[in-house]
């Protein structure tokens, strides 16, 4: 590149790391949600980056549903050790066993709502006023609409008519006692960013997004691996197919894909030929049109 | 890794806003780069597909693709400021896609605030309208670099030249030499049938120019920035609590302007103390150059005590230090600015309370004229006028740099961001 001119991935990556070291200087006790995703783990390498060579100034925080693949779990725990990262993790098994939330039945059951309950009770407890997500506007199109510094009452509901107006690089994180902020530090990233950033950073990821034999099984034009916790139909059957993750979220309404890509190389080329959403391997957001603008009110990422 | 994959590893970014009046096919618009540079996906189709046929649309309205919320979808309205995605080959795009009709002022001030482009619709049935000529000078007040205007609905004209070519007249007489506009593009295109936005039409051989996807990949922006005035506002002070490091100190911001390297003559400011960059870090190591817009970490030479705030410049070229100064402002809130109103002012990294002086005139903004005599600033208004602050900022004009040169205003009641300011 020309000099004094930097590429997409290198304006994206400063543009990140300002909206974090906002965060680390506007509020007094921020965290930032892990989930053990490709995005999350971006994020948290951008802090790293943003702070550097001191540690990163916050804690991570990562609401556990329970419903995990064992993958993203050991995962979580080798990057924390290793980087000598805190983190704070919350159960939504807590909130059912205290009565906070009643569990969905049925097959399609899922804890992934019930994690807005346990999110806003662990922000609530540990008085955090800031919670960074992974979330990105190419998401979903409520998410096109989120600001980088989201407020949110103090009921933790996010208002999509009345948001603050965002210009500039000025963020704008003032609130009263007992509200917060969310704020989503890689807005401005592509499922596609992310994953030449993966390769150009060459940022360790969990194998679950690279090629495997798996057990699935078929429910709805959506391919789940089988899991003890969900349970399955009679006319449901198991059978061994190679599979990947495109994202990983809950274990019981997250879709493997069909695919040989197990390189960093072979994934750039899929997600550059394929043509469905990334989201549309997420059975939580087919319940309904407005399925995640509702989610999202409620206080969900 | 495929060759098309791998060239997509080095693109240029691209950040542009689109303004229109609300039936001028914007959204159309938007609908139809996306789709025909492919950056829509099969279940994203599928969805509008469904919407359009329950609403009793006879053809797929692309206009769907950008209407978010459940409520703009029942009204058939877009709210507020939606940003959406693509990339070619050469770039990644980001759209700061703004409503037409409601707040139109503050959502394109908003969308427009980081544009490197702006489109502006232009029916051409209508011609230049008064919107044509806000959202015009909406683009000039922000310093949007380039402008595109797209002359749209020219297959309801029958692709005629001369309907284009009165147009574009128009536009210069009415708008470029009113304004004093510095880059504008024109293209006639149909957004709905497609012609001359991503591909060449074949309606319109008397059109020489290129299609509007062609103009935005190539047009030059790395020249806009302001690659001259060195200025750093510190962000965060880096202070790794290790023995490594015991005695560094690092100041952690996003260069707004111009270019600094180890060995530098740097002035610090509010303090005004002379020193050098002793090094500019990063995860990665030590760093030779760093220049807008990256995120970088400097350490000086001498043991100076920065906080958050203050402002690394070029010895030789320092900005306005003072308390008082003038502004263009665009008012945001329902609630009217306060004449002699105190209000916290976010300027850079910097934060203080400022108080409103005078105002010295409102935009008209069907007329561009400035009126005098009204001082009643209200949402949607543009004004000119005086603040004073409570402590030394440190600015340069906003035609100059468009980051030292903004501020914003925030409600100390309400927390709310109320105004946007562009200094003189």
């Amino acid at each position: 590149m020309k000099e004094y001119n930097i590429n997409h991935l290198r304006e994206l990556e400063a543009e990140s790391i300002f909206v974090i070291r906002e965060v680390a200087a506007q509020f007094e006790n921020p965290v930032m949600l892990f989930s053990g995703g490709k995005d999350s783990i971006i994020m948290f390498h951008l802090a790293r980056k943003a702070f550097a060579p001191a540690k990163v100034p916050f804690p991570m925080m990562h609401i556990d549903t329970g419903h995990n693949f064992k993958e993203t779990i050991e995962f979580r725990d080798m990057l924390m050790e290793k980087t000598g990262t805190r983190i704070i993790i919350r159960y939504v098994q807590d909130s059912i066993n205290q009565g906070k939330v009643v569990e969905e039945t049925g097959y399609n059951a899922s804890r992934n709502k019930l994690q807005t309950v346990t999110l806003l009770d662990g922000l609530e407890d540990l008085k955090i006023d800031c919670a960074m997500g992974g979330g990105r506007r190419d998401e979903e199109k409520a998410r096109a609409k989120e600001r980088f510094f989201s407020h949110r009452d103090e009921f933790g509901q996010w208002d999509p008519k009345n948001q603050r107006p965002e210009l500039w690089n000025l963020f704008n994180g003032k609130k009263n006692m007992g509200e917060h902020f969310r704020v989503f530090p890689i807005s401005n990233w592509t499922e596609m960013d992310v994953w030449q950033y993966i390769y150009l950073e060459n940022i360790e990821i969990p194998n679950l997004y690279f090629s495997h034999e798996r057990e699935v099984f078929q429910r709805d034009g959506t391919l789940l691996a089988k899991s003890d916790c969900i349970p399955m139909r009679a006319d449901e059957k198991i059978e061994k197919r190679i599979v990947r993750f495109r994202t990983i979220g809950d274990a019981t309404c997250t879709g493997a894909i069909e695919s040989k890509a197990n390189t960093l190389e072979d994934i750039i080329d899929e997600v550059a030929a394929t043509r469905t959403t990334e989201r549309g391997t997420r059975s939580d957001d087919k319940r309904s049109e407005a399925a995640m603008e509702d989610r999202k009110k409620e206080g969900y990422f | 890794m495929s060759e098309k994959a791998s060239g997509y590893l080095d693109m240029e970014l691209l950040r542009f806003t689109t303004a229109g009046s609300v039936d001028d096919g914007k959204s159309t618009l938007i609908g139809r780069l996306l789709y025909d540079s492919k950056a829509i996906f099969e279940d994203q189709m599928e969805a509008i597909e469904i919407s359009s046929k329950k609403r009793g649309d006879e053809e797929v309205d692309l206009a769907l693709l950008t209407d978010g919320l459940r409520a703009e979808r029942e009204q058939g309205i877009t709210i507020d400021v939606a940003y959406r995605y693509f990339a070619t080959p050469k770039r990644k795009f980001i759209i700061a896609d703004t409503p037409g009709h409601i707040q139109y002022t503050r959502n394109m001030v908003t969308g427009a605030s980081t544009a490197n482009a702006a489109l502006i619709l232009v029916d051409a049935r209508n011609g230049v309208i008064e919107q044509t000529l806000r959202h015009s000078y909406i683009a000039n007040l922000l310093q949007i670099p380039h402008i595109i205007v797209c002359i749209n609905k020219m297959d309801l004209v029958d692709y005629s030249q001369e309907t284009y070519d009165k147009i574009k007249a128009d536009y210069q007489k009415m708008v470029v030499d009113k304004l004093n506009i510095k880059d504008v593009r024109f293209i006639p295109i149909s957004a709905k049938l497609g012609d001359n936005v991503v591909d060449a039409s074949t309606n319109m051989d008397w059109y020489s120019g290129s299609p509007l996807l062609d103009l935005l990949e190539n047009i030059k922006i790395v020249d806009d920035r302001n690659h001259g005035d060195a200025r750093l506002p510190v962000q965060y002070v880096i202070r790794p609590q290790s023995d490594k490091y015991h005695d560094y100190r690092g100041y952690a911001g996003r260069v707004a302007s111009g270019v600094f390297r180890p060995g530098d003559k740097v002035k610090v400011l509010p303090s005004g103390i002379e020193t050098s960059i002793k090094s500019i870090d990063s995860f990665d190591g030590e760093q030779e150059v760093a220049f807008t817009p990256q995120s970088v970490t400097v350490s000086l030479s001498d043991d100076i005590d920065l906080s958050r705030g203050d402002m690394i410049v070029d010895a030789n070229n320092v900005p306005n230090v003072g308390r008082e100064f003038k502004a263009m402002l665009c008012w945001m809130n329902e609630r009217a600015m306060m004449p002699r109103g105190k209000y916290t002012i976010k300027h850079t990294t910097n934060e203080t309370r400022c108080m409103i002086g005078d105002i010295h005139f409102k935009v008209n903004i069907d007329t561009l004229n400035e009126d005098t005599d009204d001082k009643l600033v209200g949402l949607n208004d543009i004004a000119c006028v005086s603040f004073k602050a409570a402590k030394p900022l440190f600015f340069d004009s906003y035609k100059k740099n468009r980051l030292t040169g903004s501020f914003i205003l925030i409600d100390e009641g309400t927390n709310e961001t109320v105004a946007a300011g562009m200094i003189l």
